[in-house]
């Protein structure tokens, strides 16, 4: 018995780590491979062009843009869901939910919809100078649909846990909301605030198919690290790509590492 | 106990002291304002354009045969990919709260690698390994393969991270108990221990099928651009290069009532689960 046991242990562990190493740890291994395939000076050069550095940049910009309008919105969200009551809260939870539910493509075409020429909104804002479709203003509205649960979603769980009875004691001791906030609330949901904050920016650094329905992809323009990727990639310039991408891998891999830090933290 | 869709045990109702009400109705029209713009007029545009021929327009281009293809590749693909992940799923969240052995809580932190990579990415990173040029001689590049792999890739941490918690909680003693009264291992897992996951086994499935329905950046490399590993994502895609919004917003928004029936049926069950787990 013992022994069987011991066997059947050892076979379920062999079958995880096998399949964990042949879907995930050697193809993520592969990229490292491929990246300095023709030495690190090429894999350099490959993404030192001032197309790719430009992908690089729009990418952090956008995603840090996308990242802060949806912490403030997170935390005030979280705090609405959590601390009042009102009709329609269920609601709002759905809706919160919906941009996991929707492919990213479907939000690229609905933003696509709305802000071209024949949208609801398109034709005004056109006529009055300012294009959304096709520039910085779109691939940010995408950025943020696509990025907007994971900071109400990791906030609101926190706020539950630790109740509001400090928070109370603070207001009757003479704190008006803003004090309260920034002295009890925030201290008490800052890890929750700081894992969503990861998530929202793994996400919106990686965001691809709603950004390649609204950005246009002009080349050095519109074009985003991970849009980037995909032209080269298709041109065969594979050092190019393979380089960028284990770009984006290390700051995946940092996310994992962030997220496993704030996770010990919240503990 | 902790549930997978970022819901947990509801605290117990409080008085609606903080913000005060002036404040809170503020704070309500901000948010509301915020999820219009950005989530709820841009999907009421989609339906909007989607319906606007008429449902004739709509059912018209819905069964349009490339359309047809597309919805049952995935609807396939996508039954796979969820029963494969329930079962490694299960196995992988086993293994990493059962066993123990050196590099686990590596291992243990690599399976949120599929969140927080670039789908485009995965993508490639896939490519590199079972392409064209694969160094171990396997090449499903540009198959119905390579589309079950990479929603293989993209999927893998829902059901691991959804049983892993009730696992954790599980109280061995059931087990114990099941053991001494003669059950073997298989008896004790198919009787005592597998009634108390499926809750979270069938949350995690869920999840994982709702992503598989969408994905489209892991999908873009992998298909190349071909008829038979064209899913509804990469369609519609074509469609908008291609000037057909309307065919593109009418299969979107299938895809769209398909996510929020599975949306609807995580909360069910996370709601289920919530009652039975006592």
């Amino acid at each position: 018995m013992p022994a069987s046991r011991t066997a059947s242990r050892l076979g379920l562990r062999f079958f995880a780590v096998g399949y964990l190493s042949m879907l995930l740890l050697i193809p993520v291994g592969m990229i490292f491979y491929r990246a300095f395939e023709h030495g690190a000076g090429a894999a350099w050069a490959a993404v030192t062009t001032p197309e790719a550095l430009h992908a690089f940049y729009l990418t952090i910009l956008i995603a840090a843009i996308a990242v802060s309008a949806n912490t403030i919105f997170g935390v005030g969200c979280a705090l609405l869901l959590v601390r009042t009551k009102f009709r329609g809260k269920a609601l709002i939870n759905a809706a919160i939910d919906l941009p996991f539910a929707i492919s990213p493509v479907v939000i690229g075409l609905s933003l696509y919809l709305l802000y071209g020429r024949e949208g609801w909104f398109g034709g005004w804002l056109l006529d009055n100078g300012i294009q959304v479709l096709f520039s910085l203003p779109g691939m940010v509205l995408a950025t943020i649909f696509v990025s907007l649960p994971f900071v109400v979603r990791e906030v609101v769980p926190v706020l539950h846990e630790i109740g509001d009875e400090q928070e109370q004691a603070a207001q009757t001791l003479g704190a008006n909301w803003w004090q309260t906030f920034r002295r009890i609330t925030l201290p008490a949901i800052r890890w929750g605030v700081a894992y969503g904050v990861v998530l929202a920016t793994a996400r919106a650094l990686g965001e691809f198919g709603a950004v390649a329905v609204v950005s246009g992809r002009v080349v050095g323009q519109t074009e985003t690290a991970p849009l980037w990727v995909w032209r080269e990639f298709g041109q065969f310039n594979l050092t190019g790509a393979y380089t960028a991408s284990l770009v984006l891998a290390m700051l995946a891999i940092g996310t994992l590492l962030a997220m496993n830090a704030f996770k010990r933290k919240e503990a | 106990m902790t549930s997978v869709a970022g819901t947990r045990a509801a605290a117990p109702p409080r008085l609606a002291r903080w913000p005060r009400l002036g404040r809170a109705a503020l704070g309500r029209g901000l948010v509301t304002a915020y999820l219009s713009l950005i989530v709820l007029i841009p999907i009421a545009a989609l339906v909007a354009k989607s319906t606007g021929g008429g449902l004739d327009a709509f059912w018209t281009s819905l069964t349009s045969p490339l359309a047809v293809s597309a919805l049952k590749l995935i609807l396939v693909v996508s039954v796979i990919v969820v029963v494969i992940n329930v079962i490694t799923g299960t196995a992988i969240a086993w293994v990493l709260v059962r066993d123990s052995f050196p590099g686990k809580r590596i291992l243990n932190s690599v399976i949120d690698l599929p969140f927080a990579l670039p789908t485009v990415v995965a993508g490639i990173t896939l490519l590199a390994l079972y392409g064209t040029a694969s160094p171990v001689g396997i090449d499903v590049a540009f198959t119905r393969a390579a589309v079950v792999l990479a929603l293989l890739f993209v999927t893998l941490p829902f059901v691991v991270r959804s049983v892993q918690p009730v696992l954790l909680e599980l109280d061995r003693e059931m087990e114990e108990a099941a053991a001494s009264l003669g059950a073997g291992p298989l008896t004790t897992f198919r009787r005592v221990i597998l009634p108390n996951l499926t809750p979270a086994i069938l949350a995690g499935a869920a999840l994982a099928f709702a992503r598989a329905m969408g994905e489209f950046g892991s999908l873009v490399l992998l298909s190349g651009n071909l008829p038979k590993t064209q899913v509804p994502s990469l369609l519609i895609f074509a469609q908008i290069e291609s000037g057909n919004t309307t065919g593109a917003a009418a299969l979107s928004v299938t895809l769209l009532l398909i996510a929020l029936v599975v949306l609807l049926l995580i909360g069910r069950l996370t709601h289920w689960s919530l009652r039975h787990a006592r």
